[in-house]
């Protein structure tokens, strides 16, 4: 028994058995932004959330939004890609603070 | 939880589907195909022997003659090109005048025929000879979801056989249904999920084939794959059957419902029975004897007001934007 069930995702809704209107504001929200296209289309959003799915290492969103990426037209080599992104974008984070380290080697006189 | 009967759905709807006409007649000649893809309701493959006699084949053509409100022929396998009988029967039908429409795998015309080795190359240029529509199965415009679904080398020898056509003038202009030469690309989807918006998927596939290929084609048809046969069991091993099933009701769209391709065609298996559509010959849901059994008992009255046979399957045709021959149904 793992913690993450897939059939879990289904039962979402039920954070709306208490304070409603909040969980109703928050799918609300949730289906304008994703669930239509807009100024990005829904196939590129789903590539998104799909890369902060694997950023943020949610398995309820790897499995939602792989889903949802097929089902916008999208193939493996651009998922790939978006996952990629989500990846550089944690190295490139950690790196950078590469520049801290120097700053604090300076300030002991060491670099 | 078991999934509603789609009977009960559409009552639920307030839909009762009943034939609103018999447009097309879609023939199923062979289940003989160069191909054995994933998602096949026919069970397709090399082996497979059925065929359709010269004596069927020339009665559909006098239910033709007979009938002009049937306006299209719509040929279907298999590979049908592989009944010994498809180029007489495109003939004929032509000179019927009926619209002909031909479910072209692409890649026989470069495989052959897998029994007897016969070429099928001239295929393009007897298409266009005849104003033949070719409507052609490309589950995507890169090889690696085509060769998962159809098997291996199937995306480029498809990319030669679509250059065969285009050649040939097909996919040219964008001509109205029944004339010029027409090639229409269906989409199914790889696995156990729904097809794009067939909108999107086809500006994405002529963007992507002509820019990478240099190829051109009319309309993208997207159809969902149906749970039954070879597609049931890939889901079953994969433990996916429910939830696809779950997936498809969940999607239920009653405006898609209306325009389920049953309600104007008849379905003629290679045997000469009759059906409601390809899915159900599949199935082996025979119309009933009032409705007419065969096609030596075709009657359009009687068809006309026949009740469809539903099953659960159909919330296949049902679901999303819709699913049918013709592709997306919901207006």
């Amino acid at each position: 028994m793992s913690y993450y069930e897939p059939k879990d995702l289904d039962r979402f809704g039920e954070i709306g058995q208490f304070r409603g209107e909040l969980a109703e504001k928050f799918f609300d929200y949730y289906n304008t932004v994703t669930g239509q296209d807009g100024a990005l289309t829904k196939r590129e959003k789903a590539l998104i959330a799909l890369a902060v799915a694997h950023a943020k290492q949610c398995p309820y969103c790897i499995d939602a939004y792989t889903t949802q990426c097929l089902e916008t037209g999208a193939n493996p080599d651009e998922m790939t890609e978006a996952v990629h992104v989500a990846a550089v974008m944690e190295a490139g984070m950690t790196l950078v603070h590469g520049v801290q380290m120097h700053n604090a080697l300076r300030k002991r006189g060491a670099m | 939880m078991p999934s509603p009967l789609f009977e009960e759905k559409l009552a639920q709807s307030g839909l009762d589907l009943a034939p609103l006409s018999v447009e097309t007649l879609q023939v199923n000649v062979t289940r003989l195909c160069n191909q054995a893809c994933h998602h096949c309701h026919v069970d397709a493959s090399p082996k497979r022997t059925e065929q359709m006699s010269r004596a069927t084949v020339d009665r559909c053509l006098e239910i033709l003659e007979r009938h002009p409100a049937i306006t299209k022929l719509d040929i279907t396998g298999g590979a049908p090109e592989l009944n010994p009988h498809f180029d007489y029967f495109i003939e004929s039908a032509r000179a019927l005048g009926r619209h002909v429409m031909v479910r072209h795998n692409l890649t026989v015309t470069i495989d052959g025929n897998p029994q007897t080795g016969e070429s099928k190359r001239y295929l393009p240029e007897f298409f266009a000879r005849h104003q033949v529509e070719v409507i052609s199965s490309l589950p995507y415009y890169q090889e690696f979801f085509t060769d998962k679904q159809r098997g291996n080398g199937v995306f480029k020898k498809s990319v030669e056989s679509m250059r065969m056509l285009n050649e040939q003038g097909y996919g040219k202009s964008n001509c109205k249904e029944g004339s010029g030469l027409t090639l229409n690309l269906v989409y199914n989807p790889v696995g156990a999920f729904l097809p794009a918006l067939q909108g999107d998927l086809e500006r994405q596939y002529k963007r992507e084939l002509e820019s990478k290929f240099g190829l051109v084609f009319n309309s993208l048809f997207t159809i969902t794959n149906m749970p039954i046969n070879r597609f049931k069991k890939d889901l079953e091993r994969l433990g996916a059957y429910d939830e696809y099933l779950t997936r498809l009701v969940n999607a239920f769209n009653p405006s898609a419902a209306e325009g389920v391709m049953c309600r104007s065609l008849i379905s003629v298996g290679y045997d000469g029975r009759l059906y409601d559509c390809d899915f159900n010959q599949m199935l082996d849901l025979n119309l009933s004897e009032e409705a007419g059994k065969t096609i030596y008992d075709f009657d359009l009255d009687r068809l006309l007001n026949r009740r469809i046979i539903f099953d659960q399957h159909c919330y296949g045709c049902a679901a999303g934007a819709g699913s049918s021959c013709g592709g997306a149904t919901a207006k």
